[in-house]
C-alpha cells in the first residue's frame, strides 16, 4: 500500500500483515507515516495505491462503504478526542446505538460493564472535561471497544499524557492483549513495546525497514537505519 | 491537578479585582462615578440653550403617555399596543431563520458531488440577500409578491411580508454564523465520530452541530437583537407597528415624543437580550478557563 500527500510520498509500499490475536508495535520517527498509516487502514484516509485486506476481505474496494468497516476497526487518537458535549456514557454509546443500532439499554449496559472493568464505574455521568488525561484516554479506549472491533489502532495514546499517568493506559492495552484482541500500535514507549509485542516494526523512509519479534529487533538489529534510530532513543533515556 | 474548578474560578476573579473587601470597595467606587457621570450629562442638557425647546418636542410627559396609551377617538395608534406586533414578528422571524440559517450552513458546508446545485443555490443566495440594504429586501417582498396578483402569495398582510423580507436577509448572515461555529469543531471530532462507524450527515448531527450551536450562541443573539430593531422597518410597508404608531401620532399632534416612546420600548426588548448574551459568554469564559487546567 502506498500513501501520498499531493506531491509528498508519506508511505512508499508498506507490507504488513497482523495476524488474529497479534500485538504488533510500530516504531519510528516523529513524521515518519505511523499516523498516516493507521488512518489508511481504517479508511479515515484513501489509499494511493495498493489495497488493505481485513479478515479476508478488501475493505479498500470501491464496493466497499467505509462506514460499515469502520465499525470494526476501533482507533483511539493521541488526544483522546472524546466528545465534550456528552457525558462519559454518552460517548461510549454513541456509535453502539447510532452506527450498530443496538439498543439503548443494552448499550448502556455494555458501557457500564467496560466502565467497571477498567475501573471507571464512577465517571459513567461526568462530562469529558473533568476527567484527567489518563482516565479521559482509557475512556476513550473503552469507547472504540464498545463496538467490539476485530482490530484496535491506537496512535501514541500515551504521548499527550503527565508521564504518571502513563501506567494506567499501558496497563489497559496489556489486559487487552491477554484477551486476544488484535492490535496495531504506534508508539514511543519502547519498554512497553518489548513487553507487549509480538513484533516490532520499524517505520521509516515511508517503508517499513525491519519487523522482527522485540527481544531480536531491540538487541539485534539489522539495518543501519534501526540501529540510529535506537540508538537516539537510548539516549533519550527512553529504552 | 487536584486543584478543583471551584478554587481556580475563585482565584480568577480576585484576579480580575472581584473579591471580598475589594469587592465592596469597588462597587462603592463604581456607583459614585456612574453618578457623577450622569450629572454631568444632565447639567449639559439642561443648562444647552435649547433645552427647554428639546425637552418640549421630545420629552413632553402627556404627549408620551398619549402616545403609549393611544386614542382611537382622535386617529392614532397605542404604540405600547404596536410594539407587540414587532414582538410577534421577531418571534417568527427568529424561529424561521434558525431553521433556515442551519439548513443553509449544513448545505454550505456539504462536500459530496451531488449536492454541488444546492451549495451553489445557498451561495448564491447568501451573497445576495447578505449583501442588498435590509430595508430594499423588505420593500421588495411588500411591494413585489402583491404585485404578482396571485392568491394566497399576494394577499397576506403588511406584516407577514415583512417578517419574509426580514428572514430572508437575516438568514443569510446568521447562515454564515452558524458555519464559522461549524468550523470551529477541530477536525479530530469529525474523526472520531467517523471512526465509530457514523456517516457523514450522522457525525454532523450527534458530533458537530451540538458543539457548533454551542459556540455561535453569543453571536447568534447579537444577530436577534438586531432583528428585533429592524422590525421597525416594516413600517415602510404599512403595518402598524411601534415605530409606524409613534410616526402617526408624531404626524397628528407635531411632537416626537411619540418616537422617544417607541425607542424606550425597544430599548426594554433588547436590553435584556444583551444582558443576556454577556451572561452566556461570560459562562462559557469561565467553562473554558476551569476545562483548560484540567
Ligand atoms: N492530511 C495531511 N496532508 C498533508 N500532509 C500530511 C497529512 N497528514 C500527514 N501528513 C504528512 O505526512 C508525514 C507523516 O505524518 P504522520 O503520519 O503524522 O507521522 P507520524 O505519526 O509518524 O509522526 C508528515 O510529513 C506529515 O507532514
Ligand atoms: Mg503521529
Amino acid at each position: 500500500m502506498t500513501k501520498s500527500f499531493g506531491d509528498h510520498e508519506v508511505l512508499r509500499g508498506i507490507d504488513l500483515v497482523v495476524a488474529p490475536s497479534e500485538v504488533i508495535c510500530l516504531i519510528g520517527a516523529s513524521g515518519s507515516g505511523k499516523s498516516t498509516l493507521l488512518r489508511c487502514v481504517n479508511l479515515l484516509e484513501p489509499v494511493t495505491s495498493g489495497s488493505v485486506w481485513l479478515g479476508g476481505q478488501e475493505i479498500t474496494a470501491p464496493a466497499i462503504d467505509p462506514d460499515l468497516v469502520r465499525r470494526h476497526i476501533g482507533i483511539v487518537f493521541q488526544s483522546y478526542n472524546l466528545f465534550p458535549h456528552m457525558t462519559v456514557l454518552k460517548n461510549i454509546t454513541l456509535g453502539p446505538v447510532k452506527a450498530l443500532r443496538v439498543p439503548h439499554a443494552q448499550a448502556e449496559g455494555d458501557a457500564l460493564a467496560l466502565l467497571a472493568r477498567f475501573g471507571l464505574a464512577d465517571r459513567a455521568g461526568d462530562y469529558p472535561d473533568r476527567l484527567s488525561g489518563g482516565q479521559q484516554q482509557r475512556v476513550a479506549m473503552i469507547r472504540a471497544l464498545a463496538m467490539s472491533p476485530r482490530l484496535m489502532l491506537l496512535d501514541e495514546v500515551t504521548s499527550a499524557l503527565d508521564p504518571e499517568l502513563v501506567a494506567e493506559v499501558l496497563d489497559v492495552i496489556r489486559e487487552l492483549a491477554q484477551a486476544g484482541m488484535t492490535m496495531l500500535i504506534a508508539t514511543h514507549e519502547m519498554t512497553f513495546a518489548r513487553d507487549v509485542a509480538s513484533r516490532v516494526a520499524f517505520l521509516a523512509d515511508g517503508e517499513i525497514v525491519e519487523e522482527a519479534p522485540p527481544s531480536e529487533l531491540f538487541e539485534n538489529p539489522r539495518d543501519e537505519r534501526t540501529r540510529r534510530f535506537l540508538r537516539r532513543i537510548t539516549d533519550a533515556g527512553r529504552l | 491537578m487536584t486543584e478543583s474548578p471551584l478554587d481556580l474560578s475563585r482565584r480568577g476573579s480576585r484576579l480580575f479585582g472581584g473579591g471580598g473587601q475589594g469587592q465592596a470597595r469597588g462597587a462603592a467606587l463604581s456607583t459614585a462615578s456612574t453618578i457623577v457621570v450622569l450629572a454631568v450629562l444632565a447639567a449639559l442638557f439642561l443648562l444647552a440653550p435649547g433645552s427647554a425647546a428639546v425637552r418640549h418636542t421630545f420629552f413632553s410627559p402627556p404627549d408620551m403617555w398619549h402616545a403609549l396609551i393611544g386614542d382611537p377617538a382622535k386617529g392614532y395608534y397605542s404604540v405600547g399596543a404596536a410594539i407587540w406586533l414587532n414582538i410577534r414578528m421577531f418571534l417568527a422571524a427568529e424561529a424561521i431563520i434558525v431553521v433556515l440559517a442551519l439548513l443553509l450552513a449544513v448545505i454550505r458546508q456539504s462536500t459530496g458531488p451531488v449536492l454541488l446545485p444546492l451549495r451553489v443555490v445557498a451561495l448564491g443566495y447568501v451573497d445576495v440577500f447578505r449583501g442588498v440594504p435590509t430595508i430594499l429586501v423588505v420593500y421588495a417582498v411588500g411591494f413585489g409578491l402583491p404585485a404578482l396578483n396571485l392568491t394566497v402569495v399576494s394577499t397576506q398582510d403588511p406584516a407577514v411580508y415583512g417578517v419574509l423580507g426580514l428572514v430572508l436577509s437575516y438568514s443569510a448572515y446568521v447562515c454564515e454564523v452558524f458555519r464559522a461555529g461549524i468550523n470551529s469543531v477541530p477536525l479530530a471530532q469529525v474523526s472520531a465520530a467517523r471512526s465509530l462507524g457514523l456517516t457523514q450527515p450522522q457525525a454532523m448531527r450527534y458530533v458537530i452541530l451540538p458543539q457548533a450551536v454551542r459556540t455561535v450562541i453569543p453571536p447568534l443573539l447579537n444577530d436577534f437583537i438586531s432583528l428585533q430593531k429592524d422590525t421597525a422597518l416594516v413600517s415602510v410597508l404599512g403595518a402598524i407597528e411601534a415605530n409606524r404608531a409613534a410616526e402617526i401620532y408624531s404626524s397628528t399632534v407635531f411632537t416626537y415624543s411619540s418616537f422617544v416612546v417607541a425607542a424606550l420600548l425597544f430599548l426594554i426588548l433588547t436590553i435584556p437580550l444583551a444582558r443576556f448574551t454577556d451572561h452566556l459568554i461570560a459562562r462559557d469564559r469561565r467553562r473554558r478557563l476551569a476545562g483548560a487546567t484540567i
